[in-house]
């Protein structure tokens, strides 16, 4: 920061010292990701979510009966078809719990995922009026997805205690599952969000993304159904490493598989950083093309 | 205090044309053009640049800790492209903004609000998305409250306020944004009069209060009161800074000066995309001949022609008169046949307006004429639409007050009679 001279002529004008400096430049390329501004919007990050979530329970007449009865009416179908029509093998564990287990994160991902890609077409009146960094929007869409994730939470344990099944010290990792499951969900999230200003094929895409990736990922079956030499390709999904997590966390099945598990994790951060580039690139263009 | 709050150089923006309408692609449209890269290189098209314009060009300015710095222009001129950059909203193509101090910035008022939350709510969102602190809202709340004047619709949704309860809340969060510098977009476009002064005193208080301001505003009146010096944008260019009446003066010249002045009549191409649209404004005397010079006591009449494609609810018509930059009055077609409120019907309409005479002194007027939709916002607005001028006879001239230098004429006759005596002394 200069230090402003004296000045002889009142009129002069002298370099503040003691503001907040900006500069405002035509974006150059690849922009660097600035998340410490991320931090300083956290409040705002905050107040969407919050915003995001209280609408959403009530512009619903059920409210957040919707938390539950999604993934349970999607478990008993399930448990239907799969574990009793086709007798898919899961792992000697109830079928019900078992798919339950890999639903409640794979509901909490493809929630969170169709919210964040839509978010910032959604916000296309804040977008285009206020300054605040961009990745706020889609951020706090997959946070708001969260609080179903509580709820349904919540039969998850009921089914447990139903079933007979206590918790096991490796339940403590849990939430470092749930941030895998979040933080796919976001990375993915960014790169369907900014495609999505400027392509808007997406909004098409993405329902049918969620259902082949649905099938793509051990919710309704074991992953060892899975040949061993094609598990690698397997975990390159990184909802594979977090449902197997889950499974491992909750159920406590024999042992987790940590090399599927890192190159889940792997693609996840990949992904991620991938996003966040592509996404801070296309920023400054959002309230243009919107 | 003189230190720099603002310092633009050289600041330029580009737009594509007609990038309104085709925003956004399809992955096909992106295709076919990737495909067809190569083909238009091969022709020696490189980068199309004739589908551009640039809606600011090489624009510079400095702004100082404490002044009130008004923007004005024509639709188009750049303006809000201007403001737009300054509040980070888009970037630019060119140049360099340096900006010292926080920076608040209105261009709207009520961003973000949610119909379905309730008062409450929507206070600490907005406040939220304006940049202020939770903390700061919970210390301003009562205050805030207080200013809009809705406390008993608190927690109830905001869907269910009035669009003058809803324009008052919004301000109310709004003018307690307390940032160095203030961006401003004309959002005192909104709300009813009484109220539009109270934003008025509130914007001239963080004036006074030594923080900056940029303000936008078509308002002439507002932007001579709260600024004390003005850019004026035109075709993306700044062609006059300087003193705020001076700015305004050049302003109204060039407005005097476009096609518009001497023209008494103007025609609009039809758009079928417009549920009501003004075709034709003219501007005629009592016997029909088209004109724009009167004297103080002709009549003058101002002809509509409006064409209503869809049959509609809550529509109405609008015109102002304003001189010199300050809004004289303005009338709706409703305000004396609401029953064209509930409802209109398809087709042509003529409307023929008289203006009360003998209420305007010598000098120039311009009018506006707008269109919209009550609660939804406007249709069409053209400002300036037209100009007449008022010249003054010898003959008016004799010892009476129409030539002075008030508003409008009000011609009064005083009773007066000779008495024999003053009795209230007697008392």
């Amino acid at each position: 920061m200069v230090i402003p001279k004296p000045s002889m002529d009142n009129t002069e004008a002298t370099l503040p010292a003691n503001y907040i400096h900006t500069v405002i430049e035509p974006p150059k390329g690849w922009a660097a990701l600035e998340l410490g501004e991320l931090w300083k919007f956290r409040e705002l990050l905050f107040f969407l979510t919050w915003r995001d979530i209280k609408v959403r329970y009530k512009q619903t007449a059920l409210g957040a009966a919707w938390a539950i009865l999604q993934p349970v009416l999607t478990m008993v179908v399930f448990s239907i078809i799969f574990g009793g029509l086709a007798r898919l093998p899961s792992e000697g564990i109830p079928y019900p719990i078992f798919t339950f287990t890999a639903l409640l994160p794979w509901q909490l991902f493809a929630f969170a995922l169709t919210q964040s890609s839509n978010s910032l077409v959604g916000s296309q009146n804040l977008i285009s009026k206020v300054y605040f960094p961009r990745l706020v929007v889609p951020f706090s869409s997959v946070l708001a997805g969260v609080v179903d994730f509580g709820i349904a939470f919540l039969v998850l344990v009921g089914l447990m205690a139903y079933y007979g099944i206590g918790l096991t010290p490796a339940a403590l990792l849990l939430p470092v599952f749930l941030l895998l499951a979040l933080t796919s969900a976001l990375a993915i999230g960014l790169w369907l969000s900014a495609l999505n200003v400027k392509y808007r094929d997406i909004r098409y895409v993405v329902p049918f993304l969620t259902q082949f990736w649905m099938y793509a990922t051990p919710i309704a079956y074991s992953s060892s159904l899975i040949p061993e030499k094609w598990r690698w390709l397997y975990s390159l999904n990184p909802m594979t490493g977090v449902v197997e997590g889950f499974r491992w966390a909750i159920l406590g099945k024999s042992s987790l598989d940590v090399l599927s598990m890192s190159i889940s994790a792997g693609m996840v951060v990949t992904l991620l950083i991938g996003g966040l580039y592509y996404f801070k690139r296309m920023e400054s263009s959002f309230a243009d093309i919107l | 205090m003189s230190e720099i709050a603002i310092r633009v150089e050289h600041l330029g923006k580009q737009y594509r044309l007609g990038a309104q309408q085709a925003g956004y692609k399809t992955f096909r449209e992106s295709l076919v053009n990737t495909a067809n890269a190569p083909l238009r290189w091969l022709k020696g098209e490189r980068k199309a640049e004739k589908n551009t314009f640039w809606a600011l060009d090489d624009v510079s300015f400095e702004v100082k800790h404490g002044e009130a710095i008004g923007i004005i222009g024509r639709n188009g001129a750049g303006k809000s492209t201007l403001l737009k950059i300054l509040s980070r909203i888009t970037s630019p193509t060119r140049g360099r903004v340096d900006i010292y101090g926080r920076v608040g910035s209105l261009l709207e008022v009520g961003t973000g609000f949610h119909p379905e939350l309730s008062g409450r709510e929507n206070i600490y969102l907005n406040g939220a998305i304006l940049g202020m602190s939770r903390v700061e809202i919970m210390r301003k709340f009562d205050e805030i409250v207080d200013f809009s004047g809705i406390e008993k619709f608190l927690d109830t949704p905001v869907k269910h306020y009035s669009s003058g309860m809803y324009v008052r809340l919004a301000f109310a969060v709004a003018a307690h944004l307390e940032p160095e510098i203030l961006v401003v977009d004309e959002v005192l476009a909104v709300g009813d009069a009484a109220f539009q002064k109270r934003c008025l005193g509130k914007m001239g208080d963080v004036a006074k209060q030594g923080r900056t301001v940029l303000f936008v505003s078509h308002n002439m009146g507002a932007v001579k009161k709260l600024c004390s010096r003005g850019i004026l944008l035109e075709n993306g260019f700044i062609s006059s800074q300087g003193i705020i009446e001076d700015v305004i003066n050049k302003y109204l010249e060039s407005t005097y000066q476009s096609n518009n002045f001497r023209k008494s009549e103007i025609c609009f191409p039809e758009n079928p995309e417009l549920n009501i649209q003004i075709l034709r404004i003219a501007l005629m005397d009592n016997n029909g001949n088209l004109s724009n010079v009167y004297g103080i006591w002709d009549s003058i009449l101002l002809e509509l022609y409006v064409v209503v494609r869809k049959k509609l609810h809550g529509s109405n018509l609008a015109i102002q008169v304003s001189r010199d930059g300050d809004i004289l009055f303005n009338s709706f077609d409703i305000d004396e046949s609401p029953e064209y409120f509930e409802a209109r019907d398809q087709g042509y309409y003529h409307y023929c307006i008289p203006f009360p005479k003998n209420i305007f002194p010598k000098g120039t007027y311009s009018i506006d004429v707008s269109s919209g939709i009550s609660g939804i916002g406007q249709i069409e607005i053209h400002t300036d639409v037209l100009l007449f001028e008022i010249e003054v006879n010898q003959e008016d001239f004799n010892h009476k007050s129409y030539s002075r230098t008030s508003r409008i004429i009000v011609p009064m006759v005083w009773d007066i009679r000779k008495v024999s005596s003053y009795i209230f002394d007697k008392r």
